[in-house]
């Protein structure tokens, strides 16, 4: 084959001064800052969805329903764009043009990816709920605790550890999803990736290291998690079993 | 919001029309070739090859780690490297075309789960059965197991489609024009971005919402059959 290897270009400066590998430095804390920063929103928004999802007031599931539907049937592209180009026309004036000018874009890019998200951890989460027995709720409001407090201090616990191998691979996902906020703008991994292509057409060896990265991420977030996993895990469980491997 | 045009999204509907109509080509041929793949990789995966058993893990687990979009950019760029070292010659690979093959490897990755585990729903006792009637290893599975697997795993099957349907908008990667792509590009002309992207995501909402609905009452009638 005649492609023509070469891995210290990673050394070499780039038009900016900084070199290649800097480049995938600044790429790899992006794409953790948008990821984080979109789970930490998705977990919020989420959890109060799912929720809003299994209590018996009917105008909040069908909020709930209503937003999960809208947020998984679009593409998350889709989405993205229409935070950036569509969403600041329909505000106010003075409004849009704040968003257009003055708020960071990676605000929005963290609130495109962030709400995108909460539809699946609200499935997650109200999965979660659902499969608590009745009768815990039933024991928390015997105690006296109110709807809000069954929810805090019964449910809420058990749900969150029961469907976290679920939350895990919702996170894992957020790492890669993020990749597409590049098209708005955001010079994250993926972004510096195309970028570094473009200038030095070493395909192969930027291909793999770019891989390799995006696994160590996402492997990180599962070892991370499986850690909170085990430290959480419900005595008596069947899945309890399994955790201390 | 007043001024919201119409007649711009009239005007280019033959173009958005025709970006549909590849988003759905691609989503169609992915799907074909990405189960057959997908189910190939799981027999290797349950296989009791080690060698085969590696092999089907490790392109499951790698493709499952990486995003989408450096796929489809790594493969648009890769291929023709590939192509030159086995026949010797350039062949230019278009965008357009090297979706699908793209969309068919990756997707192969999310199916072969979705078919492992169909195969590891059917009771081991069927195996056993099959073997019993003189069956081979590949007749057992062809005419016992893979038949229930696949109706086991039909509603998830659809519903990972749906999901590959939506990715296909990634191929804004490597500037191929499927649906979202004819969007942006008319949008970069007539400087119209709130009809054409909102005109993108109700299409795209009322497909997907009308897929799944219907693969939620595939859902229940195969529950009940069970």
């Amino acid at each position: 084959m005649n492609y023509h290897w070469n891995w210290q270009f990673f050394l070499q400066q780039t038009d900016d001064g900084l070199r290649y590998y800097e480049w995938i430095l600044s790429g790899l804390g992006w794409t953790t800052l948008v990821s984080l920063g979109a789970l930490a929103l998705a977990l919020v928004v989420g959890s109060a969805l799912g929720v809003m999802r299994t209590t018996e007031r009917r105008a909040l599931v069908l909020i709930g329903d209503s937003y999960v539907d809208l947020f998984r049937n679009i593409p998350l592209i889709v989405q993205l764009f229409l935070w950036f180009f569509v969403v600041p026309e329909l505000l106010p004036e003075v409004l849009g043009m704040w968003v257009k000018q003055q708020l960071p874009y990676v605000a929005t890019a963290i609130v495109g990816l962030g709400l995108y998200t909460a539809a699946r951890i609200a499935e997650q989460v109200k999965s979660g709920i659902q499969s608590l027995s009745r009768g815990q709720r039933n024991a928390g409001l015997a105690l006296g605790f109110t709807e809000w407090q069954t929810y805090r201090f019964v449910r809420l616990p058990m749900a969150y550890r029961i469907v976290l191998p679920a939350l895990t691979s919702e996170a894992m996902n957020v790492f890669k999803n993020s990749s597409v906020t590049y098209a708005v703008g955001m010079l994250e991994l993926y972004f510096q990736y195309k970028q570094i292509i473009e200038k030095t057409s070493q395909v192969l060896e930027i291909t793999l290291v770019v891989t390799l990265l995006y696994v160590v991420l996402a492997f990180t977030m599962n070892r991370l998690l499986g850690w909170v996993e085990r430290r959480t895990r419900v005595p008596g469980l069947i899945a309890a079993g399994q955790g201390g491997h | 919001m007043g001024d919201f045009d119409f007649s711009v999204i009239a005007e280019n509907w033959a173009f958005l029309a025709e970006g549909l109509r590849y988003t759905v080509q691609v989503t169609l041929v992915a799907m074909t070739g990405g189960i057959v793949l997908g189910t190939a990789l799981a027999l290797m995966r349950l296989s009791s090859n080690r060698l085969l058993r590696r092999f089907a893990a490790a392109y499951i687990n790698i493709f499952r780690s990486v995003p989408l979009v450096q796929v489809i950019l790594a493969f648009y760029l890769i291929l023709p490297l590939v192509l030159r070292l086995v026949t010797g010659q350039m062949i230019p690979v278009g965008a357009d075309t090297s979706a699908y093959l793209t969309f068919m490897v990756f997707e192969a990755a999310y199916y072969a789960e979705i078919m492992r585990s169909g195969i590891q729903s059917v009771p081991r006792g069927q195996v056993g059965a099959g073997y019993a009637l003189g069956f081979t290893y590949a007749q057992s599975m062809r005419y016992v197991v893979l038949p229930q697997a696949f109706r086991n795993m039909l509603p998830v099957l659809l519903t990972q489609t749906i999901v590959l349907f939506q990715d296909v908008s990634l191929v804004y990667a490597i500037g191929a024009t499927d649906f979202f792509g004819a969007a942006d590009k008319i949008t970069q002309r007539d400087l119209r971005p709130v009809e054409m992207y909102t005109t993108v995501a109700v299409v795209y909402f009322l497909i997907c919402f009308a897929l799944s609905r219907l693969v939620k009452r595939l859902q229940t009638r195969i529950a009940i059959i069970r």
